[in-house]
């Protein structure tokens, strides 16, 4: 075996919290009255710190061609180790051996000013990117096709559509030829057929044997991409291999993590209060992530302290900025005290991909008794469980995934 | 490949630093050229503005040395003067403090991109050369209006501008590095810049100082502390022809103090370096 293009040895991150600090920088003026302080009060001034480890004795190889999915929860430290290989951040503790040309494609549009035109722009971000003038002159009308904007490259990017925007950008990202490409989450851009053709510019990378880290949240592309994959969790590498088994690794770590949500017992609690919240496969086993297209159901539990007539529990669904989806109320029906569950099943509406908060609510005749509103969610994967759906599924496309009838008829 | 391979390791000074740099001079000059496209492309003001500034400083200036009754050399306009020192002046207030603050309003670009940080503020710096060729062209229309002819000496201008751009570059490196960091020494820039201006030899000439009886001799020193003092002084000399002396014990701690500066401000900025993405 030839031997590995990256290969990272024990690599470790660590940050240090300086806690009742509102700001990441210090201010002079702090540092200045801290002396101050303690040059009155002859003690040191107590600034609790605590070290964060973002990334923690973390070791890996990568050979030449292949195409590695990062993959892990919010937090994980994907996006740290993609800045270390970038060499935008340096690391704390261990060693990385790169052996080629790095680009770093971290964010889409890096360094566009909005004052410039389309055209100054590609020189400019082509150059931030790493290419040489000659590089850009040589592939600039392949970037101009690409991008699709042909006729507006002399107008000043600021009156450019996000869509125009985005796909410049892109365009001028797809055509940098390194050795090895680090791609992050840049794929969550744009509308589905500029996605395709996104990943399939990346495929094509890949093909040509070029060497890709690729980060992202969209289980279906990264699948799609990657050949070999890596799983962080709090900043430590849990689990390696080939993709499909890592993304199935994690999908199954995923599912105890967060399914389960006990509810906090409210401070003045009325006679009927809930407990517990749990988000469920179909067969009732708790699950955090529900495939796209997957049958789910959500069984809350509650507490009733003294006989209640016309009990009602509600459980309503919104989105992560509070726009409501639905509301399913129970029947009034009379409740002696007692240990009670609900179970919701969900009837066939399927959500898109992403996170929704699940709300419930008690009341009897009319009053409330208990209502949450911020405690539990469910997560709707990328993972498409629809049968021989190939279309690439996305929020823009809109909340609910069901497709309607379509009818096409000749008219004479 | 080899050629080609990167250690990454904490703590370790990049050995190819200097190298890596020159392998991005294309980037150096495609920001300096977008500095440029930007300044000037937005508004008329772009350029009007490159051309009032100096004019309002030099009328002011003017003005503020006929009241004090500060010394004019034989044979040398005031106004043609106070012109030869604002020029240096101007080119220097303007690059420190794009220098200065040049990593955070680019903090888009340190926190995505990697390339050698020493780019950016020294990137800034192109587009107030462009700025010094405007007011450049200003004096050359006054020498012309006086009749003025300056000899042989203004071929050694451009070594004076050169330590006007090694104090600019110096200190504005060390302050962008701290600017990172400690957010308030945005604060300090205009105050440095507004100072500097009164403690310049701009409405007043060194010589006024030097041959003062009523001025101490550490007073003295400490005026030639201020590398700018230097750089005005080597202008005039340049610039105005016989009539004008440069102190040379005074030029030379001057110059002492400009390559100082450059040191520390590289040093600190290179010992930071690597951490700007962490805590910008």
């Amino acid at each position: 075996m030839s031997s590995p293009i990256i290969s990272v040895e024990h690599l470790g991150k660590s940050y240090t919290l300086r806690h009742q600090r509102a700001e990441p920088y210090v201010a002079l003026r702090d540092v200045l009255t801290d002396k101050a302080r303690s040059v009155f009060r002859r003690t040191k001034p107590v600034v609790t710190t605590e070290e964060f480890r973002a990334l923690d004795d973390v070791s890996f190889d990568v050979q030449a061609g292949d195409r590695v999915g990062i993959i892990g929860r919010n937090g994980a430290g994907k996006s740290t180790l993609l800045k270390i290989l970038s060499r935008i951040v340096a690391p704390t503790k261990g060693r990385i051996t790169i052996d080629g040309r790095v680009a770093s494609l971290l964010e889409v549009g890096t360094g566009f000013h909005p004052e410039l035109s389309g055209r100054e722009n590609i020189y400019l971000n082509g150059s931030i990117l790493g290419m040489s003038r000659a590089e850009i002159n040589a592939k600039f009308d392949e970037i101009v096709a690409f991008s699709e904007v042909e006729r507006f490259l002399d107008t000043p990017v600021k009156r450019y559509s996000s869509g125009m925007y985005v796909r410049l950008a892109f365009a001028v990202a797809a055509h940098l030829e390194p050795e090895i490409l680090i791609v992050d989450e840049v794929l969550a851009v744009g509308d589905a057929a500029f996605q395709r053709k996104c990943l399939g510019k990346m495929e094509s990378a890949a093909g040509e044997g070029r060497t890709v880290l690729f980060v992202s949240h969209q289980m279906d592309a990264v699948q799609r991409l990657c050949n070999k994959g890596l799983l962080l969790n709090n900043g430590r590498l849990v689990h390696t291999g080939p993709m499909e088994q890592v993304v199935q690794h994690y999908l199954q770590s995923q599912a105890t993590a967060e399914a389960t949500f006990a509810l906090a017992k409210p401070e003045e609690p009325n006679h009927a209060y809930a407990t517990e919240l749990q988000v469920q496969d179909a067969n009732g086993q708790a699950a955090a992530e529900i495939p796209i297209g997957a049958p789910w159901q959500v069984r809350t539990r509650f507490t009733v302290e003294k006989p209640t007539e016309g009990f009602v529990i509600a459980l309503g669904l919104s989105t992560l900025l509070d726009l409501p989806i639905r509301t399913t109320w129970s029947e009034p029906r009379t409740l002696r005290p007692g240990r009670y569950e609900a179970v919701y099943t969900n009837d066939g509406i399927h959500l898109a991909g992403g996170q929704y908060k699940l709300i419930v609510g008690l009341s009897a005749q009319g009053r409330v008794l208990h209502y949450v509103p911020d405690s539990a969610s469910i997560t709707i994967s990328d993972v498409s469980e629809l049968a021989g759906e190939t279309r690439i599924l996305n929020t823009r496309s809109g909340m609910i995934v069901n497709q309607m009838n379509v009818a096409i008829t000749p008219i004479h | 490949m080899g050629q080609h391979r990167i250690i990454l390791e904490p703590g370790s000074a990049d050995k190819h630093y200097w190298r890596d740099l020159w392998k991005f001079r294309g980037l150096f000059w495609f920001l300096a050229w977008r500095d440029i496209l930007v300044r000037y492309k937005q508004t008329v003001i772009g350029i009007a503005w490159s051309v009032l500034r100096p004019l309002l400083t030099l009328s002011v200036m003017a003005f503020i040395g006929w009241l004090f009754e500060s010394k004019v050399p034989e044979g040398v306009p005031r106004l043609l003067l106070v012109a030869a020192a604002t020029l240096p002046w101007t080119f220097f207030s303007t690059a420190f403090s794009d220098a200065a603050g040049s990593l955070i309003s680019n903090s888009n670009l340190l926190t995505k991109v990697y390339f050698p940080r020493l780019i950016v503020p020294a990137s800034t710096i192109i587009v107030c050369l462009i700025d010094f060729l405007i007011s450049f062209a200003i004096v050359l229309v006054l020498m012309l209006a006086y009749r003025f002819v300056p000899d042989a000496r203004i071929l050694f201008l451009p070594l004076f501008l050169l330590l006007a751009l090694v104090t600019a570059l110096g200190s504005g490196l060390l302050i962008a590095a701290l600017n990172v960091k400690y957010r308030d020494f945005r604060y300090v820039v205009p105050f440095i810049v507004q100072f500097g201006l009164y403690v310049s030899p701009i409405a007043f000439t060194s010589s006024d100082i030097y041959n003062s009886a009523r001025i101490p001799e550490v007073v003295k020193w400490i005026y030639a502390l201020n590398p700018m003092v230097g750089v005005i002084d080597g202008f005039r000399w340049c610039l105005l022809g016989g009539q004008t002396a440069i102190q040379l014990e005074g030029f030379l701690v001057s110059i002492g103090i400009s390559l100082l500066m450059l040191f520390v401000g590289i040093r600190y900025f290179r010992s930071t370096e690597r951490s700007f993405a962490d805590v910008i």
